[in-house]
Parts: C-alpha cells; sequence; structure tokens
C-alpha cells in the first residue's frame, strides 16, 4: 500500500517534470526553425523606412510588385550577412538615390524640409500674436487732432448753442 | 546734381522708424524688414519650386544634342566613361531583370553586338536600372550579354538621360551628340542595324 502511494506520486512528480520541460523546450523550437534567416518582421522594420525606387510613393514593405519583393529578400540576405539597419538603408542610397529613404537626409537643400516648417509655424504664432494684440487695444483717438477743423458758420453757430444750454 | 543723386541714393535705402517698426523705403515703397523677409522668402520658395517643375517637364535628351557623360561601373569592376569612347559608335541600353519587355530585345542586343564587335567602332552598354546585383547577373547569363553591363548606382545615369523607364535605347554618333533613341524594346536584329548603320558609315 505504501509502495504504491510512492509509485504513484513518483509517477506524478516524473509527468509534472515531463511537463515543464515540454513548456521550456517548444519555445525553443519554435525559435529554431530557421536559424540564421531574419524574420518578416526584421526585414520589414527596415523595409518600411525605404520606397520602391520604380514604383512611387509606395513603402518597401507593403509594395507588392516584383522588384519590390527582390529589394526586401536584398534586406534579407544583408541582414544574415550580419549587416545592420544604417548600412542596409547606405547600400540603397548608394544603389537607387537618396529618393528611397522615407525621410531625407539632413543635408543640402533638403535641410528646407527641416526647416520651413518650423520657421512657417513660428511665422504663424507670431501673426496669431500680433492679430489678437491689435484686437485686445483699444483704439487711441486723439479728438483734438483727429478732428476736422469746422469750418462752417452754421456749425459754429450750432455748437455755440448747444454749449449755452 | 551730386546732392540730388546722393539724396535719391538716401531715398532708395533709408531706415525710418516713424510708426515704432523699423522700416526700409526701397524704390519709394516703404516696407518693413520683417516684411521684405517674408516675401525675399516667398519668392525663393516659388522660385525653387519653378526649376523642380521646369526639370521635371524637360522631357527625354534631344536628339541632336550632345550626349550625357557617365562613367560605369561594370560588374566585373572595369569603369567606362562615355568621353573615352568618342570616335565611336556607342549603343547606350536602360534595363532591369525585373522588367519583362526587357527580355525581348535581350537576345537581338546581344546579336546585334556580337556583329558589330569585329568592327571596332561600335560599343555596347549595358546600364542595369535599380535591380538587384544577384537577379542582374543571373539575367546577363540566362541571355548569354557579353557587352559591358554595370549598375546605375544612385540612378545618377537615367537622371542625366532622363529616362522614363526600361528598357531604353539611345545610340550616340562618333562626333557624341545624341542620334537616335528608342524608349521600348527592339523588335528585331534588322531593327539595330538600321539604327546604327547610318552613324557607322558616317
Amino acid at each position: 500500500m505504501n509502495f504504491t502511494r510512492r509509485k504513484v506520486s513518483f509517477l506524478f512528480a516524473l509527468m509534472a517534470m515531463i511537463g515543464v520541460l515540454l513548456i521550456l523546450i517548444n519555445p525553443a523550437y519554435a525559435q529554431d526553425e530557421t536559424p540564421g534567416t531574419p524574420t518578416d518582421n526584421e526585414v520589414n522594420a527596415i523595409a518600411k523606412q525605404l520606397y520602391c525606387p520604380v514604383c512611387e510613393n509606395i513603402p518597401l514593405d507593403v509594395c507588392p510588385t516584383q522588384a519590390c519583393a527582390e529589394w526586401r529578400e536584398l534586406i534579407r540576405l544583408k541582414l544574415s550577412e550580419g549587416w545592420d539597419e544604417g548600412q542596409i538603408k547606405q547600400y540603397f542610397v548608394e544603389q537607387y538615390g537618396a529618393r528611397v529613404l522615407s525621410s531625407p537626409p539632413a543635408s543640402g537643400f533638403n535641410w528646407l524640409v527641416y526647416i520651413i516648417p518650423a520657421v512657417g509655424i513660428l511665422i504663424g504664432i507670431f501673426l496669431l500674436y500680433k492679430a489678437f494684440q491689435s484686437l485686445r487695444a483699444p483704439l487711441k483717438v486723439d479728438e483734438e487732432d483727429d478732428l476736422p477743423e469746422v469750418d462752417d458758420d452754421y456749425v459754429a453757430r450750432l455748437e455755440d448753442e448747444l454749449r449755452n444750454r | 546734381m551730386t546732392e540730388t543723386q546722393d539724396n535719391s541714393t538716401d531715398n532708395n535705402s533709408a531706415e525710418s522708424s516713424e510708426s515704432g517698426s523699423r522700416k526700409l523705403n526701397i524704390f519709394g515703397l516703404s516696407i518693413s524688414i520683417g516684411a521684405l523677409i517674408a516675401w525675399v522668402s516667398l519668392l525663393f520658395l516659388l522660385g525653387i519650386v519653378g526649376i523642380s517643375l521646369l526639370k521635371a517637364q524637360q522631357g527625354p535628351v534631344r536628339i541632336g544634342s550632345q550626349a550625357p557623360n557617365f562613367t560605369l561601373t561594370t560588374f566585373d569592376g572595369e569603369e567606362i566613361t562615355m568621353d573615352e569612347l568618342r570616335g565611336k559608335v556607342v549603343v547606350v541600353n536602360f534595363w532591369a531583370s525585373w522588367c519583362k519587355p526587357c527580355e525581348q530585345e535581350a537576345a537581338e542586343l546581344e546579336e546585334a553586338w556580337r556583329y558589330y564587335e569585329p568592327r571596332g567602332d561600335v560599343v555596347f552598354l549595358g546600364v542595369d536600372w535599380t535591380d538587384t546585383e544577384p537577379k542582374a547577373l543571373r539575367y546577363l547569363e540566362k541571355f548569354d550579354v557579353t557587352y559591358p553591363n554595370g549598375p546605375d548606382l544612385g540612378t545618377r545615369i537615367s537622371q542625366l538621360y532622363r529616362t522614363t523607364g526600361v528598357p531604353e535605347t539611345y545610340i550616340v554618333d562618333k562626333n557624341g551628340a545624341l542620334a537616335y533613341v528608342k524608349l521600348s524594346p527592339f523588335l528585331s536584329l534588322q531593327e539595330i542595324k538600321s539604327a546604327i548603320n547610318p552613324l557607322v558609315e558616317q
């Protein structure tokens, strides 16, 4: 009886150990499916920062053409060779020009792309500030200076009479 | 007379601060410095946009004009410069491995190259546009292309020729002038010969 209980508890312990081992081993199998091959996510992380050199305005990660599929494979190849993101982007610029980059490099005339929006916003804020200031400030009217001199006898007499009342 | 000239110069560039803000009097027009900067910036931007539009609407290089000079680094590492080919007829063909119409003319171009190669006064150059090197090399192997081919690095050559796609072929005469443009694939060897022969006989 005692032996049977010990046997059962041993079996439970053995099954628990196997269960734990299976849980630990399973993810390792999933990771080791294709050792050394970069995943689609790793490829697309770089591809979405690049644009198709042939079909304009389509990011490389969502471009459906055969040429784009080849470029994505090229990214995968370079990643598997140990290239980093910067090196791959630089390679694409050398091969296909700076227009493949999703954000242009901050050099030469490209600086305008970064400066103009900021300057535009600053000018807009300044103009708004000026407009609000002019709305809030009361109009300074110097009656003595601004009123035209009356040179009419009738108006002069009228004003005299009004003053005398 | 001198005083009058001096006065007018002063008026044209005089600064005034009558209304509190600094103003410039330019050719009789009173304008604040801020407005002047804004107008100059606007004109500068319009200039850039205008130049870009003009460039975009230029179209392909005109026949008869001097062919743009470029250096092609071939897949074998050899450097070929257009200017150094003066005195020869140069056939510049833009292609890509993913381009199906390019395949239509690949065999004919190679055949034409083998026909003209012994003469020595006709050069064929293949410019591989926006392609991957492994695919390009496979394409060259598939069609047994033997004339010099290289990538259009940074798409600089295609920009010089203002190409609109692939395949496109530009034939430059012995004087370095653009003599013939084909914006679609050649359909036969005869068509290629009829484009090159008049230039060889010049």
